[in-house]
């Protein structure tokens, strides 16, 4: 699939951005997709992060891909985040493949794509660059920021470094650290990443030819990751594929490993395999309690955020017990946290999925808050 | 009960911190924050009844009180509220004395076993007492470890817990228990409302 790049909403913040790695980017751009109207008050903006392999897509139809937007069943007209209601802000991550600043991007000092020779960035990176965003926008206060995943840890770390700039935070499916477990995973990827022999060290876009096999690997083992042992039971078991038997030969029989290859691969035609090394990097470097001397409490002192923590029960890769850790630490310096864990066979994926529960979690809180921060602001 | 939440709230006070352990739907929390403007936070075992806080706005945990208030830190509420929910405990004991760790008070209610409705029908009809505070049957109820507000007295005195004030509930009138009336109130007093402290 060709991606027309051209149609991408973007802004050029030309302020320089250090970075935690020692770098700076002198200029830097932002591609990101706005929901709904922004109030009188400026009361309604909701900063929504996305995941590793999502984009500033939310909902609707992404305009490069006409895939649905990622979130389309929690955002939209009426839903849990209800976009006639509220304001909705998703920019694509700094590191990223859908227009913000990343490896695939042209370095303006050699004309050329930056492939490897872009830094490695951090979730504090992504963090400091989207307040840009927020600046460019005239939002001095978002109603809250969210996300689910990759998500969450954004939101925890725009709350320590930004405390000021948003009223209420939803960390969904997250943890302040990356796990032994999590790190394994993503050295999985890219590893399956960097074997794929057209991935040529990160210089694919001189011969054209796009690692292909390695980043379909790469998903397909985050995608096992994302999802129940018992959910993915439910929904395959040992079914084979349509009509036919075992074939004695390593093609797909069972569906479960057709699934699989589907995801892969057509993850392949919308996302940059240099982008998924450097955003899975990010990730594993993610240690808020490291950043505060173990002291996990000390990333949000004196914090006047209201924090709603959401858990999935069968989230192996971000386990509940992680985000407990989150709410004990929330708790201990006596701010304002409320913590759900939704009950449910989907797995780390179950943010993204039909799961009403969440939905009707996700929707009180908002709505609750959005009344209180609507009648704080007209005081 | 208006009623109760009136008589809790006048142990409550203005701006203070306070922690419902068991808060429900919160309409108790809602009620000190509205009335006594409270900074409140609750501990609730339902999701349902969480989610409903957190439509009511208000900051509440999902958790179980015997595995979850070890979380949180000494001193760190004015005022721990355990609402009828003592006796469901395993180890109301401990619950207690928890509660007097994370807050410099602590507000229990019990329905009292030795109301004498409660002990006529034991004695009359020899079963296990089904009455308006106690309405489940022996093998179907919640409560664990029933207690009479006598009861509770000595487990204060045991522990060394300071009883600071404590009122009797029968249907809508309300009062004072002193250590002068206990026999008395133990046995007229459908509920026993207790402010203690260590």
């Amino acid at each position: 699939m060709n991606i027309d790049y051209s149609k991408v909403n973007k802004i050029t913040i030309n302020q320089s951005l250090k970075l935690d790695c020692g770098v700076t980017l002198e200029k830097f751009d932002i591609a990101y997709e706005t929901y709904g109207t922004l109030d009188e008050t400026k009361s309604n903006a909701i900063l929504v992060f996305h995941a590793l392999s999502g984009d500033q897509f939310v909902t609707g139809t992404n305009k490069l891909t006409g895939r649905e937007g990622w979130w389309n069943l929690a955002v939209g007209p009426n839903l849990a985040i209800d976009t006639n209601k509220y304001f909705v802000i998703c920019a694509n991550v700094l590191g990223g493949c859908m227009g913000s600043t990343g490896p695939k991007e042209i370095n303006p000092e050699t004309n050329k794509p930056y492939g490897l020779s872009f830094p490695v960035i951090t979730i504090k990176d992504m963090v400091s660059a989207q307040i840009h965003l927020l600046d460019f926008l005239g939002i001095k206060k978002t109603l809250s920021v969210l996300g689910g995943s990759m998500g969450g840890m954004q939101a925890l770390q725009f709350c320590s470094l930004f405390p000021d700039r948003t009223f209420s935070s939803i960390p969904i499916a997250c943890a302040a650290s990356h796990s032994a477990q999590n790190i394994a995973f993503n050295e999985l990827a890219r590893q399956a990443i960097m074997a794929d022999p057209n991935w040529d060290s990160g210089n694919y876009f001189l011969s054209g030819k796009v690692p292909r096999n390695g980043l379909a690997v790469a998903r397909m083992a985050g995608h096992i990751s994302y999802l129940s042992e018992q959910g993915l039971q439910n929904r395959f078991g040992r079914k084979l594929q349509e009509g036919q038997g075992l074939n004695f030969s390593f093609d797909a029989d069972f569906q479960v490993e057709s699934y699989l290859k589907y995801q892969g691969y057509a993850f392949v035609d919308r996302f940059d395999a240099n982008s998924y090394l450097y955003i899975t990097r990010a990730m594993d470097y993610f240690d808020l309690y490291r950043l505060n001397n173990g002291d996990l409490s000390k990333a949000f002192k004196g914090t006047n955020v209201k924090f709603c923590i959401i858990s999935f029960s069968t989230d192996w890769l971000y386990t509940t017990e992680e985000s407990k850790k989150i709410v004990i630490a929330l708790n201990s310096i006596g701010a304002q946290v409320s913590f759900v864990n939704i009950i449910t066979n989907n797995g780390h994926d179950s943010f993204l999925v039909n799961e009403p529960e969440f939905f009707q979690t996700l929707k009180g809180f908002l709505d609750s808050t959005y009344e209180e921060f609507k009648s704080e602001n007209s005081r | 009960m208006k009623i109760q939440d009136d008589v809790l709230a006048g142990l409550i006070d203005i701006n203070s911190r306070v922690l419902d352990v068991g808060c429900g739907d919160g309409s108790l929390l809602l009620y000190l924050k509205k009335n006594k403007r409270v900074d409140g936070r609750g501990l609730e075992i339902n999701q349902k009844n969480v989610q409903e806080c957190l439509a009511r706005g208000l900051a509440v945990i999902e958790g179980d009180a015997e595995k979850d208030l070890i979380n949180y830190p000494d001193n760190s509420f004015d005022t721990a509220i355990l609402n009828q929910a003592i006796q469901q405990f395993y180890e109301p004991r401990k619950v207690l004395n928890e509660l007097l760790r994370i807050a410099k008070k602590a507000i229990i209610t019990i329905p009292n076993f030795g109301y004498w409705k409660v002990r006529l029908s034991l004695l009359l009809k020899g079963t296990m007492p089904v009455t308006k505070t106690l309405p489940h049957s022996w093998y179907d109820t919640p409560n664990l470890h029933m207690s009479s507000i006598k009861d509770f007295y000595n487990l204060c005195s045991l522990d060394n817990i300071k009883v600071i004030k404590s009122i009797s509930i029968t249907s809508d009138k309300i009062s004072d228990i002193k250590t002068n009336n206990l026999e008395v109130k133990n046995l007229i007093s459908e509920l026993g409302v207790f402010l203690v402290s260590k």
